[in-house]
Parts: C-alpha cells; structure tokens; sequence
C-alpha cells in the first residue's frame, strides 16, 4: 500500500451516475411526451424493458461476482434500455423489450466486459438485432393516440395491445420514410408520394408515426441542447451527425427533387435527432478527441443518409452507428491530439534561439 | 489538421477547480513565533544533498552556513536562527514516501542573532557573474514548488542567451494566496529582484504573469513596475496557468521543444517569490531562511498568511492558525492539485512550502474509482495533448512502453485528468508509477551493465592467470625438462668419457 | 477410393521429402539467438537459475524451455529485455515477488577469510587476509555465491533499504468496481 493518497486532494463536482443521471434527465421531456402521445401501452413497453436491462444487468453482475448494487445505480443500464425503448414501435408486444434489454444489457455490454469495454451502443445493436431478427413487429407503427384526445386508449386495451398481442386498427400506417421507401419499389416518386404525407410542424411536435421517443424532434433538441450546456456532451458530434445527413441531402435533392427527399423530412425523420445528441454521443462507444468526434459524427450522418437513400431499410441511424462503433478504434488511431512541444507527428519541436 | 487545431484548439486543456483563495487572500502576511527546534533537513532543492559543515553542539548565528552545496546542481543551507546544533540525524521529512532525510535539529537561543552580513548599496551595479554568485551563496531556489537552485538557472540561461524573463505569479493551486500576499505587501522589493535577474541574464523584455482572479496583486505590481521596462500582463485564471509550460504559452505564444528547457527558446521563467529572496540576498546579504506560507482549507480554524523560517514544524503554524477544526480529512503540504499529504505534524517547513492546507471531507470530494467509460473528459482537461485514458490503460497492464509511446515523459503530473475523472480513476497516480518504475528499471539497466563489464573483467582476468599460471607451468616444465635432458646428456657425456678413458 | 488414398500418400511423402531437404539445405548453422541472449544476462554464471552459467541458460531460453523471469540477479530489466528480444509477454508479477538485494557484511564476524572475495563474480567486495571486507554496493549483483562460501554466515543477501532517492509511488491498487 503507499503510505498516503496521491495528488490531487481536491475533485470536480462529477461522478458517473451524475453522468447518467444528468442524461436520464434530458431524455425525461421526450419520453413523457411519448407516454402521453401512444398512450397505456408506450408506458408499459418503456418500464418492461428498462426492469428487463436491470435484471440481465443484476444476473450478469452475480454470475461475474461482482458488486451488483454501485452498478445498477449507476444509471447505465437505465440509459441504454430506455434509449432502445424509445427507439421501439410503441405498440410493440412486450416480448420484444424484454428480448431487447436482455439483449443489450448481457450480449452487447457484459459479455465485451461490462461498463466501458464494449464495442458496439448497445442501445443500438439491440435494435439492429431486433430489427433483424423480428421485421414485422419491428416495422407496426401506430399513429399517434393522445392519452387526452377522444381516441385514447384505456388501460386495459393497453395491456391487451403490449401483453396480449392484440391488433389496433390506428396500426396499420407506415412512417414516412418507410413510406417513402415503398413507394418507390412501387415506381412512384417523391413528387407524388410526398404531399400530404410530410409536414414539418408535425414532425417537431411528433404528432405522427414512429418510434415512440423519437418522434418529438422539439423535445429531444431540447434535451440535446441541456447536455451541452451541462458539458456531458460537446457538440462536434450532433453537429457533425446533423451535417452529415443534411450536406448530401442539399446536394442530392437540388439535383433531382423526385428522387431525393428534402434536407427538413430527412433531419426530422427516424432516429436522427435522437441518433445525433444521445447515441453518438454515448462516451464508451464513440472517439476520444473533439476532433475525432466531429469525423465519427459526420461519418454517422452520412451513412445514415446513404442507407437511407439506397440501402434496403428505410431508417439507417441505427446501422450506421454500428458500422462507425467498429470504426472508433480507426479514427482513435489516427485523430489524436497534438502533444505539446512537439509537433503532429510527435518529433520534438526545434530549439530556435532568438526566434 | 491544422485546421482541426484552430477549429477545435483554442487555449487548449486545463480545469478550473473551485479556486478558495478568499479564505486567506486578505489576511496579511504574519509572523510566527520563534519556535524552540528548527528542523533544517541538508536536502531542499532538486539535486545533490548539501554537505553539512557544522558539528553537533557548535552554536551557529543566524543565516551562517551550516551546509554547503555539493557538486553541480545543490544548493546550500543556512541557519534559520541563532542557537545550537542539537543534532545531525533522520528526522521526517515533507516527501511522499514518509521516510526520514538527514536533518540538522538547531535548538534556538532565542537571540536571533545575525550573523555578519555582506549587502551592497548599488545591488543593480553588480557584475552577471557576480549575481548569480550571490543568489547561489544564499542558497535561493525556485520557490513555486520546483526548487530547482535558481543560480544554476541564471548561468545556464546567460551561457544560452535569454530574451524574455517571465515572472511567474500565476498562483493557479486553488487555496494558495502567498504569492499574492508577497506581490501585494512586498511589490518594491520584488520589482528590485525582477530588475537583478533581468540584469544577470541580460533580457529584454520583462513579463510578470498574474492570474486575473488577483486584481490587487496586479494593481500593486503595474503601480510597482511603473517606469520600468516590465509588463504586468493579466492571464485568464486556470489551472495549470503557474506551470513553466502553461506561462510560457500564454505569455509568449511560443512551445518549450519536448524534452527541452525553457533557455531552448529563450526564455527564463521565476517565480516572483523566488524575486524578493534574490532581492533580498544582494542587497542586505540575507540568505534564503524564510518563505511565505499559506495557511488554509476548510478545517483550518483561521486561515492566513504567515511568514515562517525554515524547518519550523508545522504543528508550530497550525498554532498561528488557531489550530484545527476536526474532522480533518487530509493534511495537505502545498496547494490541493499537486501538493502532498503528509500525517506527521513535526514535518518541517522547508523551501519549497507554499501551503499547509487541512481539508475536510468534502473538499477532497475522494471516492471509490469506477470503471472508464471513456467520456474523454481527461483528454479535454489535458494541458499537454495527452490521452490520459489510453495510457492509465496501459500503465494498469503494466504495458509501460506502450504508455511511453503516447508521451507519458511529456506529462507534467499537474493532476487535471485526476481531478475531472468521473470515474476518479487516479490517473495521474498511474503515470507517476510509471515514471518512477521507468527511472527505477533504468537505474537497474545501468548497474545491470557496469556489473556486466566488472563480471567480464574478472573473467578476463580469472583466464589470465590462469593462462600465466599454465604458461609459466609449462615454462618450469620445460626448465625441469631441460635440466633433466642436460643431466641426462652430462650423464651420458661422462659416462662416454668414462668409458672412452677406460678404453684409453 | 484407393486413387484418392494413393495420390493423396504420394502427394504427402512428396512434400514431406521437400521440406525435408530444404530444412537440411536451408538449415542455419548455430543459434546466433543464443549469443544475443547471453549478452543480455548478467554474465556472472551465479548459477541461480539451474542452469551451466549464463551460457547454459541462454539456451535454454532460446529452446524455450526456461521462462524468461529465471535470472534473480538480472531482475525485471533483465526480463524486460528478453521479453523484447524473444517476442514473449513479459510477465513482470513473477519477478517483483523476489525484492532487490545486495550483499552485506556483519561486521562483528567476520574474520577476512577472503573466501567471499575470491569467489565474488563482480569483484564486488573489497578488503583482504585478515581485514574486514566490506561490499561495493554498485557492484553487488546478488547473485549468493559469497553467502555460500561464508564461514562464519557473516556476509548475508539483504533487501536494498528504499531511500527518498529510490522511492517511487507504488501502482495503484486495482479494484474492479463493475
């Protein structure tokens, strides 16, 4: 043992569950948004996947002989279960949060090593899994049901929706760019598919279809905005990611309207907003420098923008987030900062005299 | 990626801790009563021990020599008081490993009686050589913390040719106000030292360096400088700004190369304490005996600012401070970033004590380390440019080269990556292992091949005499062998002669 | 069937004749991996590792059936190098066990034999018949054979005292958390 502490003697106010939390906190206006939009059955999808991530977390943490409880209250396996149900379809029957949290919790964060070893955003390889794995349920969007307005849906018929498989009939819309998606495998193009099926008022407020955290883009700018001021997060990332969909989708529509959506519904669509201020920024995953966050940011952006375009699934935040996880190590290697007194490529830099 | 750097740069790194200071920042500098024992330990500066010149029992005066400097880089020690020298032995010591240092115990007489001293009337008429020659006899040393012996700096930095002097008033350590306190009561005779080190390194241009959370000092000093060629320049406040490297950037704009001194591109950074000490040995012939201490943390009764000699104990302070407020957490020597915890009350001030600082709880903010969750935080609080994550990850596995590679020798220790780690990873404790191990396996590798040589000397040796042995053997073989065949011959030869005489 | 069993047989004896001949055409004369290894051990055949003197275990360790923390008195400098030069892991935790030690002399007992001095692989102890010895720390590589010799147990191996000049901040403790 040494015989006495080590500088310094003196902390910064910041601990990781003040991380965590300070996250949860950003993401609360959002997901109470999503409570009140879809209703009984977004609540109980939200709680059973985050009770889910805990358990696997707990289970994981005994069979490893670990200290369970400091983990658990962490808040981080709170954090990635609440991400990945936000990125669910609300009327998603609870099986699928419960696969999903195990998922992320077990698979994708403690068989790698539990917090801060793993490779990939759990939260998101959990939904890739899921997306893949079961494609109809992944894809049963429901339009919006207020919790106030007439259409609401009671507990029960909650309950029946989450747990007992039943179909509604406000499921059977599609999200816009899964609409715009299949309309064009069907030969119509953007000038016909779009109208009527894009509003951008809509689209911040979230009154539309989706996932149900990630439809309110108002909210979850807000959040973002929170956690740069609270200095969690900087923004080269979000800015990067935002750019990085918007630049090629400024060009492309420019070039052909018909065949390219507009930079607006690209940047409020899908995950996006969401993707750009709560998964790329997840610390574990991402790189280490400002620098490296902007180019993994705006890497993220544009593959989820090709993806989008050309790839076989109409939301591809997801994807390219995984695909940029593998690529951290890449641009660590190479994006670092510059050592003082030396120069880029760390030679020491010359003795001038008299300069 | 310049490009990058401009974008993303700006002034790079640094934390800004809660600073403290105005809990002893108003208080005056005070004296402290003469205490009984002195504990004077032979070393206080970087470099060689002083060499004590004093028996136990002899009585020294106040300021006489009783250990003088030993080889290139040390610096002498003088007397804090008059009295007798009680003993020469281990006594504890203000070092991180609590082992006891050779200490001189002077049992004051209470007479303070000084001895004769050499001041000079036109201190600024003195040759360079002579200057340094002065600052080096009283045993000054850079008195920010580093104690490097400020002579050998003024000579190394007159050989290599200095432009810019830069007065280190930074004072980033949260708590520490004892910079402050001497710029603001003692800005004359500062501004004095200033002009004698500008004249023994013959620099140019004069800069005094002072963080803006200390708006008095700056008055003071622009008020003290006015009419002379110095530049009190107002620097934002954060830490580590009082750092040689941090200045020098901020000031000069310029980069210390990796590896090298800050002479390498003309500049000289001192500390504006270590400026009244030069002062005051050139122009009354006092020898360093005395520093400003602060006296602070939030289970310090009354924080302030004393003026206290050299080895004084510090329970003797704590006294001046009306004593403590429990529950302490830590005891602290210097400022809470890079000072170091100490448990014995008898340690000794000694040069480079800036601050006795008792801490609660709280203000150490301590906890259990969690694991990385690689948030960067260290990264962006790094002064340097360094990845303090990656290489606390290799130091764990004891990949020390792999750290080395990622500029572990460029670190500074200054505790920033520590201090904002969410997941109080103790990082800077992490690089400080690995440099101290590093210099310990150098050390081994260095022995290892001086006892390679000894051991192939005496093998070489062992071969020779045995060579010589076999030879001169075989040399008393060959005697023998020719005495025989002589004999034999000499035999036959009479034998022949014998008979042939018997045939005659 | 049997085509298959025969071309494959044929194929097999082939190339092994081939690697045969090329590994004895090829084959480089001496391990000059040997002689580089033994310039990285002490040198001073103290024999603490079992093996015939540093040459012995030089190749052993290019054999690769010694590990590479078997010499005592080279310590982790010494494993640090070998692990470098044979491409292994260097796994320091076995060596830290046993602490650095120097040679000391009782003085009370000892009665200048000179026993330890001849057999000293460093010429690390001073003195002569009849006088007290005494060690040369710097030289000192511990490697016992004075320990050995010592007749009256007066020259003994000790731990180097830690100074305030050697002393270094100990690797922070690891505790897992998570």
């Amino acid at each position: 043992m040494n015989p006495i502490a080590h500088s310094p003697h003196a902390h910064a106010p910041a601990s990781i569950s003040k991380v965590m939390g300070t996250v949860l906190l950003a993401l609360v206006p959002a997901t109470l948004y999503g409570f009140w939009l879809y209703g009984w059955p977004a609540i109980f999808l939200w709680s059973i996947t985050v009770a889910s991530a805990l358990i696997g977390e707990a289970f994981v943490l005994r069979v490893r002989q670990r200290p369970v409880r400091p983990a658990l209250l962490d808040g981080s396996a709170t954090l990635t279960a609440w991400l990945l149900a936000l990125s669910l379809p609300p009327f998603a029957p609870w099986w699928l949060g419960v696969v999903g949290g195990l998922f992320a919790i077990v698979v994708v964060k403690q068989v790698f090593g539990g917090l801060g070893q793993n490779v990939f955003n759990p939260a998101m390889a959990a939904r890739v899994m899921l997306l893949i794995s079961f494609p109809v349920e992944m894809t049963m969007w429901a339009a919006p049901t207020p919790l106030s307005g007439e259409h609401a849906l009671s507990f029960a018929q909650g309950l029946a929706i989450t747990f007992g498989g039943a179909q509604w009939d406000t499921m059977a819309s599609a999200s816009l760019l899964g609409h715009v998606k299949t309309e064009f495998t069907r030969g119509v193009d953007l000038l016909h598919s779009l109208p009527g099926y894009f509003e951008a008022g809509d689209a911040l407020s979230g009154h539309r279809v989706g996932s149900f955290g990630e439809t309110s883009a108002v909210l979850l700018l807000l959040g973002g905005v929170f956690l740069i001021v609270k200095r969690i997060i900087t923004w080269h990332a979000p800015v990067a990611m935002l750019l990085g969909v918007a630049l090629p989708a400024a060009i492309a529509h420019a070039i052909a309207p018909e065949h390219y959506l507009a930079v607006l519904p690209h940047l409020l669509s899908g995950g996006l907003i969401l993707g750009a201020f709560f998964i790329v920024t997840d610390p574990v995953t991402s790189p280490n420098t400002s620098a490296g966050m902007f180019v993994f940011g705006f890497l993220c952006g544009l593959l989820t923008w090709i993806i989008r375009t050309w790839g076989g699934y109409p939301e591809g935040v997801a994807f390219a987030v995984m695909i940029m996880n593998a690529l951290t190590p890449i641009v660590d290697r190479y994006i670092k900062p510059r050592i003082y007194g030396r120069d880029r490529k760390g030679t020491a830099l010359p003795a001038k005299k008299g300069a | 990626m310049m490009f990058f750097e401009k974008f993303f740069g700006g002034l790079r790194g640094g934390v800004h801790p809660e600073g403290k200071k105005q809990l002893s920042a108003e208080c005056p500098i005070r004296s402290v009563p003469l205490p009984q024992k002195l504990y004077v330990p032979l070393q206080q500066h970087i470099g060689a021990p002083a060499a004590p010149v004093v028996k136990v029992g002899e009585r020294v005066l106040k300021g006489q020599l009783v250990a003088a400097a030993q080889g290139n880089v040390s610096a002498p020690v003088h007397a804090p008081t008059s009295g007798v020298v009680s003993a020469l032995g281990d006594h504890v010591a203000p070092h991180p490993s609590g082992l006891p240092v050779p200490t001189l115990t002077i049992e004051s007489d209470g007479q303070e009686e000084w001895v004769a001293l050499a001041g000079i009337e036109q201190p600024l008429e003195l040759a360079q050589e002579d200057i340094a020659a002065r600052v080096a006899a009283a045993g000054i040393v850079g008195l920010g913390g580093a104690t490097f012996p400020s002579a050998l700096k003024l000579n190394l930095s007159r050989a290599s040719g200095v432009q810019t002097l830069i007065l280190n008033g930074g004072e980033c350590e949260p708590y520490l106000t004892c910079d402050d306190r001497i710029m603001r009561e003692r800005a004359a005779e500062i501004v004095e030292g200033i002009a004698l080190i500008a004249k023994a390194v013959a620099a140019q241009e004069v800069l005094i360096g002072i963080e803006d959370n200390k708006p008095e000092a700056i008055a003071t000093m622009q008020a003290a400088a006015q009419g002379s060629a110095i530049k009190v320049v107002a620097m934002p406040s954060m830490y580590p700004m009082g750092s040689e490297k941090q200045i020098i950037q901020v000031l000069t704009g310029k980069e210390i190369p990796a590896g090298g001194r800050p002479a390498d591109i003309g500049v000289l950074v001192h500390n504006v304490a270590t400026a009244w000490a030069v002062q005051q040995a050139i122009r009354y012939g006092r020898p360093l005996i005395s520093r400003i201490v602060t006296l602070s943390g939030g289970a310090m009764r009354t924080p302030c600012n004393v003026e206290a000699l050299i080895g004084t104990p510090v329970e003797e302070l704590l006294t001046v401070a009306g004593g403590l407020v429990p529950p302490v957490a830590r005891m602290v020597l210097g400022g809470p970033m890079m000072g170091q915890q100490f448990t014995d009350m008898r340690v000794p001030v000694v040069k480079g004590t800036s601050g006795v600082l008792a801490l609660t709880a709280s203000e150490t903010g301590q906890a259990e380390a969690s694991p990385c969750i690689r948030c960067s935080t260290c990264v962006r609080a790094c002064p340097i440019g360094l990845l303090p994550l990656e290489m606390a990850a290799f130091i764990r596995v004891s990949d020390l080269a792999s750290s080395v590679a990622l500029g572990l020798k460029d670190c500074i220790s200054c505790g920033s990556c520590s201090y904002v780690c969410p997941a109080h990873i103790p990082l800077v404790h992490y690089f400080n292992y690995a440099k101290g191990d590093l210099a310990a396996q150098e050390r081994g590798k260095l022995k290892q091949e001086a006892t390679k040589k000894l051991a192939d000397a005496r093998n070489e040796r062992m071969a020779r005499i045995e060579r010589e042995r076999a030879e001169a053997a075989a040399k008393r073989k060959a005697a023998r062998e020719a005495k025989e065949r002589a004999a034999k011959e000499a035999a036959e030869k009479a034998q022949q002669e014998s008979s042939a005489s018997e045939s005659a | 069937m049997l085509i298959a069993i025969i071309s494959l047989s044929i194929l097999g004896a082939a190339l092994g004749l081939f690697l045969g001949v090329a590994a004895r055409r090829l084959a480089v004369e001496g391990n000059p991996l040997v002689a580089e290894i033994q310039d990285i051990l002490p040198g001073s055949q103290c024999g603490q590792c079992g093996y015939p003197g540093c040459a012995g275990a030089a190749q052993a360790l290019a054999d690769g059936s010694a590990p590479i923390t078997l010499c005592p008195p080279g310590g982790r400098a010494v494993v640090q190098l070998l692990a470098a030069k044979l491409g292994v892991e260097a796994n320091l935790s076995d060596v830290e066990e046993s602490v650095p030690k120097v040679a000391e002399v009782k003085e009370e007992i000892c009665i200048g034999c000179t026993r330890c001095f001849k057999v000293c692989p460093t010429d690390a102890i001073m003195g002569a018949a009849q006088q007290l010895h005494s060690v040369f720390r710097e030289a000192c590589t511990a490697c016992g054979k004075c320990e050995e010799v010592c007749p009256t147990e007066s020259i003994k191996l000790q731990p180097i005292p830690v100074t305030v000049q050697s002393w270094y901040w100990q690797k922070p403790p690891m505790k897992e958390a998570a």
